[in-house]
C-alpha cells in the first residue's frame, strides 16, 4: 500500500500540467472552469473547438488503448493528467459520454466495422454523443423501458418509436445509444437491443426541458419514425441490458478524479469568502468547513482504492458507495455555499435570472442526488449486493 | 501510487483474525472487562509470543519486526472487531510511539527491546489540570503537573488523569512542564518505572469496562536527568502532539473495527428476525439505514488507510533525516486528524444504530450492541472527539492567510 507517486509520474504530471497552461490560454483563455455541472450549456462551439485541439495533441481518450486511437495511459497516469486538467480550469468534456461510455462499450462489444467506423470520432473530438437510457416512465425503474424498435429488413433498418428524457447534451450532440424494446411484447430486462442512433434526421426532435435553474442541460428526445441502419445495434438483439449494464461498469472512476478537482474549486471558493466575509468566526460554520474538507479528501481516498488493486471488473465495495457518498456531500456544500454568504446570498447576478456560481451550484446540485441512480436506488443497490440483504417483495396484483 | 493491501498485508490481516476470532470471543471480553486488571495475562503473553505483535512497528535495531504503520492499524482493526482486552493500544500507539517520535538513541535501546520481548506494558499520561474545560482540549493546556529541575534531575508533582491502562503498565511516559510556564512551551516526557512506592495508581472505574483507565498521582519524585525523554532540550509539546496524531490514527484504525463488525453483526440480525412474517433486513427502512452505515464504514477504512500510509511516510523521514520536514509534519495532523473525527463519528453512529435495528434485545446486556455502543462512545472521547479534531482542520483551513484547501 502506497500513496504517493513515482518519479515518472511526477514527470508526467509536470508534462501535463505545462501543456496545458500553454495551450489553454488565448482564445480558449475564456473556457476556464466553465462548462461543469450547472454551467454545461455555455460555449458548446467553443468546447468542441477546444477538444479538437487537445486531439490534435493527444490528449483526448487517454485511457483507451493506442490501438483504438487512445495514448493507452497506465491508471496512475490517468488520475494525474485528470487532476492535472482540472486544476488547470479545463472545461467541462463535451464528449465525455462518448469518450467514458459509448466508445468504451463499442470496445468491449462492438464490431470491427462498429469500431473503424465510430472510435476515430470520438478520439479527434469531431462527433458527439448523448445517452438514450431514462423515459418518463422508466426513471428509477430503468428497465421498463417503452420505447420501441423494429428491424426493417427491406429496408435495411431499424425503425425508432418512443421517447426519452433527461438527455444530457442532447442538442449537441451527433449520435444517441439507445435502448430499446425489440421484442413485442416482452417486459422488464428481456427483449431490449443497444442501439445507435444518429441525431440528425428528421425523426428525431430535441426538446429543451427548462430546469429550476432556469437553464437547460438536460432534454427531452422524442423518436418519431427515427431510424437508423440495421447494422447500428451493439451485441445481438436481446442483449441491451446485458450492454447496458456493463456500460456502468467502464467507469472505474478515474474521470470522478477531474471531477473532485472541481469539486475542491468549489470548496476553496467558499473557503476564500468565509475568510473575507467573517463566516470563518462563527464555530458551526466552521465544523462544516472542515467536514466538507474532510468529505472531499475521503472521496479522493475511496477513488485511489477503486483505481488500485486488482481489476477484475468486479464492482467493489468502495465503488458501490461512491455515487452516494459525492452526490450527498455535493448538495451539502451546495447549501454551505448558501449559508456561508448569508443574506447575500440571495441576490442574483442580474435580472430577470441570472444565478451567481454559487447560486447555481446550490440549485443544480438538488439534481446530483436523483440522476444517474437516485440515493433511494443507490441504497437499495448497497443494501442488496453489497450487503446482501433480501429484496423487497413484489406487490401481486 | 497503488492505494490497495499486499499479499504479505492480507496474510497479516487473515492470521490477525483467525487469531483474535479464539482468544476474543463475547465470552472471553465479558469475563476480562469485568476485572480490574482489565486483561487476561495469560492471553496476553502468549500473544506476545506467538504473534510479537507489540514488536510490529518498532525497528529491527530494537529487536521488532521492522513492519509499518499499515500492518499495525490492520491488527487494530481486527482488535477493535472483538472488542480485544489488552494493554496493546497504550503500549504500541502512546508508549511505542512516544519513544520512537521523541527518545534518544540510549532511551531507545534501554526500553524499546523489553517492549519488544513483551515484557513490559507501557502507557502515556499527560492530562493532569484540574480544568475540565483545559482537560477536553487534549492540548497543551491540559499538561498541569510539574517538574521542577533539582540538581541532575527533575522532582515530578502532579495528578495526571484518564492514562489508559496507567495502573498496570509497567513503564509510565508522563508529560510535565516547568511551574510558571504556560502553554507549550517548558513541557517535558519522563520515562520512568511504573512499580514505585511514592507513584500512587488508581484504577478508575469505567462506563466502557472494555478499557481501563486509571489515575496517576506522585507527590515530588526526583527523577534523574536521563529519564528526561529526547534530553532536556527536546521539543517537548510539539513532540508530544506528532505522538498523540500516530495514537489518533492507531485509535481510529481500532474504531473501524469495532464500526464495520457491529454494522455486521446488526445486519445477521436483521436477516434472522422475522416480523409480519418476513426477515426485517427485507425493509426498505432496514436497509437504507444499513446502507448509511456501510458508506460509513467504506469511507472510514480509506481514511484510516490513508492516514496509516502518511504515518508511516512520518516515521521513515523521521528516521531518515532525523527530523520532520513541515509538509509531511502537516500532513501527518490532517490526516489524524481527518481519521479520528471520521472514524469516532462512525462507530458511535453504527453502534448506535445497532442498538436500535436490534430492538428490545439489543437494550439489554445479553447482546452484544452495547459493548461496542460503550467502547464507541469511550474511543470517540480518547484523544479528542470529532469536534474537536473538526475544528483543528478549520482552523488549519480558516485561520491562515493560505486560501486553499490543500494547505
Amino acid at each position: 500500500m502506497k500513496i504517493s507517486f513515482s518519479p515518472e509520474d511526477e514527470v508526467f504530471r509536470r508534462e501535463v500540467a505545462d501543456w496545458l497552461k500553454e495551450n489553454l490560454c488565448g482564445e480558449f483563455e475564456q473556457l476556464r472552469f466553465r462548462g461543469g455541472p450547472g454551467d454545461e450549456h455555455r460555449y458548446p462551439e467553443e468546447r468542441k473547438q477546444w477538444e479538437q485541439h487537445m486531439a490534435q495533441a493527444g490528449w483526448l481518450c487517454v485511457g483507451w488503448p493506442q490501438d483504438y486511437g487512445g495514448r493507452g495511459l497506465s491508471i496512475n497516469q490517468q488520475v494525474i493528467f485528470n487532476e492535472e486538467y482540472a486544476r488547470a480550469g479545463g472545461p467541462g468534456h463535451m464528449g465525455h459520454i462518448g469518450e467514458g461510455l459509448a466508445g468504451p462499450t463499442i470496445i468491449a462489444f462492438g464490431t470491427k466495422e462498429q469500431k473503424q467506423r465510430f472510435l476515430p470520432g470520438i478520439v479527434n473530438g469531431t462527433e458527439y454523443w448523448c445517452q438514450g437510457y431514462s423515459e418518463p416512465s422508466a426513471g428509477s425503474d430503468l428497465a421498463n423501458v417503452k420505447t420501441r424498435a423494429v428491424l426493417n429488413t427491406e429496408q435495411g433498418r431499424w425503425e425508432i418509436h418512443g421517447q426519452k428524457v433527461w438527455t444530457s447534451l442532447a442538442h449537441e450532440a451527433d449520435w444517441c445509444f439507445v435502448i430499446a424494446r425489440t421484442e413485442p411484447g416482452s417486459q422488464g430486462h428481456k427483449g431490449l437491443s443497444f442501439l445507435l442512433v444518429p441525431m440528425d434526421q428528421m425523426g428525431v426532435t430535441v426538446q429543451p426541458i427548462e430546469q429550476l435553474t432556469g437553464t437547460s442541460e438536460f432534454n427531452e428526445v422524442f423518436f418519431d419514425q427515427a431510424v437508423t441502419d440495421a447494422a447500428n445495434i451493439i451485441g445481438k438483439p436481446g442483449d441491451g441490458w446485458k450492454i447496458a449494464m456493463a456500460l456502468l461498469g467502464f467507469e472505474r472512476g478515474v474521470s470522478t478524479l477531474g471531477q473532485q478537482m472541481q469539486f475542491k474549486n468549489e470548496l476553496d471558493d467558499i473557503i476564500r469568502i468565509a475568510k473575507t466575509n467573517g463566516a470563518a468566526e462563527d464555530p458551526a460554520i466552521r465544523q462544516r468547513i472542515a467536514n466538507a474538507w474532510i468529505g472531499l479528501r475521503i472521496m479522493r481516498y475511496n477513488a485511489l482504492r477503486m483505481l488500485s488493486g486488482e481489476q477484475d471488473g468486479a464492482l467493489r465495495q468502495e465503488a458501490m458507495i461512491y455515487k452516494l457518498h459525492w452526490a450527498t456531500w455535493h448538495a451539502e456544500l451546495g447549501k454551505l455555499a448558501m449559508d456561508v454568504l448569508g443574506p447575500e446570498a440571495e441576490l442574483l447576478d442580474r435580472g430577470p435570472y441570472e444565478l451567481t456560481r454559487l447560486q447555481s451550484l446550490f440549485l443544480f446540485t438538488r439534481s446530483d442526488t436523483i440522476y444517474g441512480g437516485s440515493n433511494e436506488i443507490q441504497k437499495n443497490i448497497i443494501a442488496e449486493r453489497a450487503l446482501g440483504m433480501p429484496k423487497e417483495p413484489k406487490i401481486t396484483r | 501510487m497503488e492505494f490497495a493491501f499486499t499479499e504479505e498485508q492480507a496474510m497479516i490481516r487473515e492470521s490477525a483474525a483467525g487469531y483474535l476470532q479464539n482468544i476474543s470471543t463475547s465470552a472471553d471480553v465479558r469475563r476480562v472487562m469485568s476485572t480490574e486488571q482489565g486483561y487476561d495475562p495469560g492471553v496476553w503473553s502468549g500473544l506476545c509470543r506467538d504473534m510479537y505483535w507489540q514488536a510490529l512497528h518498532i525497528p529491527e535495531a530494537y529487536g521488532g519486526l521492522g513492519l509499518g504503520y499499515v500492518e499495525l492499524a490492520i491488527i487494530l482493526e481486527e482488535m477493535g472487531k472483538r472488542l480485544f482486552c489488552s494493554p496493546f493500544l497504550s503500549t504500541v500507539a502512546l508508549g511505542v510511539n512516544a519513544l520512537l517520535v521523541v527518545a534518544s538513541e540510549e532511551q531507545k535501546q534501554r526500553w524499546l527491546p523489553e517492549i519488544a520481548e513483551g515484557r513490559s506494558t507501557v502507557s502515556l499520561g499527560f492530562i493532569s489540570s484540574e480544568d475540565t474545560q483545559e482537560n477536553r482540549q487534549w492540548g497543551s493546556a491540559s499538561v498541569q503537573s510539574h517538574a521542577r529541575k533539582e540538581g541532575d534531575g527533575y522532582v515530578l508533582s502532579g495528578s495526571w488523569h484518564y492514562v489508559s491502562d496507567g495502573h498496570t503498565a509497567n513503564v509510565l511516559i508522563l508529560a510535565a512542564r516547568e511551574k510558571g510556564v504556560s502553554i507549550e512551551d517548558g513541557i517535558r516526557l519522563f520515562v520512568i518505572a511504573g512499580d514505585q512506592d511514592c507513584i500512587k495508581r488508581q484504577w478508575t472505574p469505567t462506563m466502557d469496562q472494555t478499557r481501563k483507565l486509571a489515575r496517576v498521582d506522585i507527590d515530588g519524585l526526583f527523577v534523574s536527568a536521563d529519564c528526561c525523554l529526547g534530553g532536556e532540550e527536546s521539543a517537548g509539546w510539539p513532540a508530544l502532539e506528532k505522538v498523540l496524531q500516530l495514537s489518533s490514527i492507531a485509535s481510529a484504525a481500532e474504531q473501524l473495527g469495532g464500526a464495520r463488525q457491529v454494522m455486521d453483526l446488526t445486519i445477521d440480525y436483521t436477516q434472522e428476525r422475522v416480523q409480519f412474517n418476513r426477515p426485517i433486513a427485507s425493509f426498505q427502512a432496514i436497509k437504507h439505514r444499513a446502507a448509511d452505515m456501510m458508506l460509513q464504514v467504506e469511507c472510514a477504512t480509506s481514511a484510516v488507510y490513508y492516514a496509516a500510509c502518511v504515518a508511516d511516510e512520518y516515521l521513515s523521514e523521521r528516521s531518515n533525516t532525523a527530523g520532520d520536514s513541515s509538509k509531511i509534519s502537516d500532513e501527518l495532523l490532517q490526516a489524524a486528524s481527518l481519521a479520528k473525527a471520521y472514524c469516532s463519528d462512525t462507530f458511535f453512529h453504527c453502534a448506535a444504530e445497532s442498538i436500535q435495528l436490534h430492538g428490545g434485545v439489543g437494550f439489554t446486556w445479553e447482546y452484544d450492541p452495547h459493548l461496542y455502543f460503550k467502547r464507541a462512545r469511550s474511543s470517540e472521547q480518547f484523544l479528542g472527539a470529532g469536534d474537536l479534531h473538526r475544528e483543528r482542520i478549520a482552523s488549519q483551513l480558516l485561520d491562515s492567510s493560505a486560501a486553499r484547501s490543500d494547505v
